[in-house]
């Protein structure tokens, strides 16, 4: 069950991931949004910083180098306001699953290693739905910094944290400043109750953990049927050549 | 300012707990002038040798473009907006406001964040969450609440630049008519400033008067308020050359040479 902040209980359900960069978040998520999706059910996927109200914005900022830790901080809760409204909140009321790729605890975390207030950041985001379930998935520093940097890729200015004058040189700076971000996280753990989820384990294994996490809440979510035209096409032996997704299409 | 207050949390990274310049707001529903007072307060100020400048709403290099971008579309919904607002705001007073009174300037400010809080409340959004959100604004040396009536209010957005769908509260009013709409939503802003007067204690100056009354007024006051800052050329100000002159107030910001028979416009835009 998804809540509203005043406690008012959504039909739908929010599942959510968090975790560092590397952490194999987005993988197991993914693989959850196909089970969820091959169960019919009808599942709206959305991820952190996508929002097309702030992107000109956020884009701008990032070229031109304009952000405070403050107005970051902003732009990403106008971000998850404008999904939350567009998106989520519709999503919720009408009873389906919702998948989020990063939520609240990622500003948590990161404006906080950034030098923002920990209680300010909370209370911006009181605006925020409740999630059934939030995974975060733990990994040691050292673990996921050698998955990101294993080819060496380039490090972006405030992906790296360089706003914060950590260290010259990007990856330094990366690392300490990945290093705050998981400070702040273990600390969220606890404060928000998350599931964690052991990220060093085979991911096979993690994926199991998550969806026998999941599946007790799943009932009266919110079902869809996928490529309902496939009857006709076995009854009246056509194949569905006009069809714009193609016989073997989903609609997801 | 000569004590760093802020409403809320302080700005991470503002260390200083004075600043030499003056933080001077004018706050008002749109139409009521605020912009021609400060074109006006501004032109005094430099002429009387104090580094003066301005910022308003949506002037900020980050945000001002994708915030007008939305607002074509009438895409945004109420958080959204407010946390937009906020973003373009802290932005100013950051890179704009906080630089120019580091360096002893007067700043005005054409609207802050109660602007920012009356539009929220009107539209039903939580009191303590939009004052939390911008708890990080300085509380500034000043704050005149050009207050009007909605019937003074009418005919200068007719005869200035018309009723804008935002302005009219379009986008949450759902109305047919602008005008009917417009009459309601600055009906409610107008109330909610006047509850937030004691909250924030507004120096309330009666805008329903002539152009020319309240600059005065507001003159008067801003008088006292930079006394300290050392005008360069006297330490007690002479009258202002702008207030000497007879002539249409426009004619003090508008260079253009007009016509003596034209009546005198109450105000520029809002």
């Amino acid at each position: 069950m998804a809540t509203l902040p005043d406690g008012t209980k959504l039909p739908g359900k929010l599942f959510i991931v968090e975790g560092i960069d590397g952490s194999g978040k987005s993988t197991q998520l993914d693989l959850l949004h196909k089970w969820l999706v091959s169960r019919g059910y009808l599942v709206a996927f959305t991820e952190w910083n996508s929002s097309p109200v702030v992107r000109q914005t956020t884009k701008r900022g990032k070229a031109k180098q304009l952000f405070s830790p403050t107005s970051f901080s902003l732009l990403h809760a106008a971000d998850l306001a404008d999904r939350i409204e567009q998106n989520i909140l519709p999503a919720l009321r009408a009873g389906a699953i919702v998948l989020a790729d990063r939520y609240v605890y990622t500003a948590f975390a990161r404006d906080v290693a950034r030098g923002v207030d920990r209680e300010w950041v909370r209370a911006i985001y009181r605006f925020a739905i409740r999630p059934t379930l939030a995974f975060y998935f733990r990994v040691p520093l050292d673990e996921s910094l050698q998955r990101i940097l294993v080819g060496r890729p380039e490090l972006k200015y405030y992906e790296a944290g360089q706003d914060l004058g950590l260290a010259d040189d990007p990856y330094e700076s990366f690392r300490l400043f990945q290093g705050r971000i998981l400070t702040e996280y273990e600390q969220i753990v606890g404060e928000f109750g998350l599931t964690t989820v052991d990220a060093t384990q085979p991911l096979v294994r993690q994926q199991a953990r998550v969806r026998r996490l999941v599946l007790p809440h799943l009932k009266g979510a919110l079902k869809v049927e996928h490529r309902p035209w496939r009857e006709v096409l076995a009854k009246e032996g056509l194949h569905g050549s006009y069809l714009t997704t193609g016989p073997g299409g989903d609609k997801e | 300012m000569t004590r760093v207050l802020f409403y809320g949390r302080p700005l991470p990274g503002m260390t200083e707990t004075r600043l030499p310049g003056k933080l001077i707001v004018v706050e008002g529903t749109d139409g009521v002038g605020r912009s021609t007072q400060i074109a006006l307060l501004r032109e005094w100020l430099e002429a009387n040798g104090y580094a003066a400048t301005e910022t308003g709403l949506t002037r900020s290099e980050l945000a001002a473009a994708g915030i007008k971008k939305a607002k074509r579309g009438h895409t945004m919904g109420d958080l959204t907006m407010n946390l937009f607002y906020a973003t373009d705001f802290v932005d100013r007073l950051e890179k704009q406001i906080v630089p120019a009174l580091r360096a002893g300037f007067v700043v005005l400010t054409d609207r802050y964040i109660y602007s920012l809080i009356a539009r929220a409340q009107v539209r039903g959004v939580d009191a303590q969450w939009i004052r939390d959100v911008l708890g990080f604004a300085l509380v500034p040396d000043v704050v005149f609440y050009l207050k009007i009536d909605i019937e003074h209010l009418i005919p200068r957005v007719i005869n200035s630049q018309g009723f804008d769908y935002w302005e009219s509260g379009m986008d949450y009013l759902r109305g047919d008519d602008i005008y009917e709409s417009y009459v309601r939503y600055q009906t409610q802003l107008i109330s909610q400033f006047d509850k937030m007067s004691e909250e924030y204690h507004f120096h309330v100056v009666d805008a329903n008067r002539r152009v020319p009354a309240v600059f005065t007024e507001l003159r008067g006051s801003i008088k006292m308020i930079v006394e300290d800052l050392q005008s360069p050329t006297d330490s007690v100000l002479p009258a202002a050359p702008a207030a000497r002159r007879k002539r249409a107030p426009r004619a003090a910001v508008a260079k253009a040479a007009q016509s003596p028979a034209e009546p005198p416009s109450p105000a520029a835009s809002g």
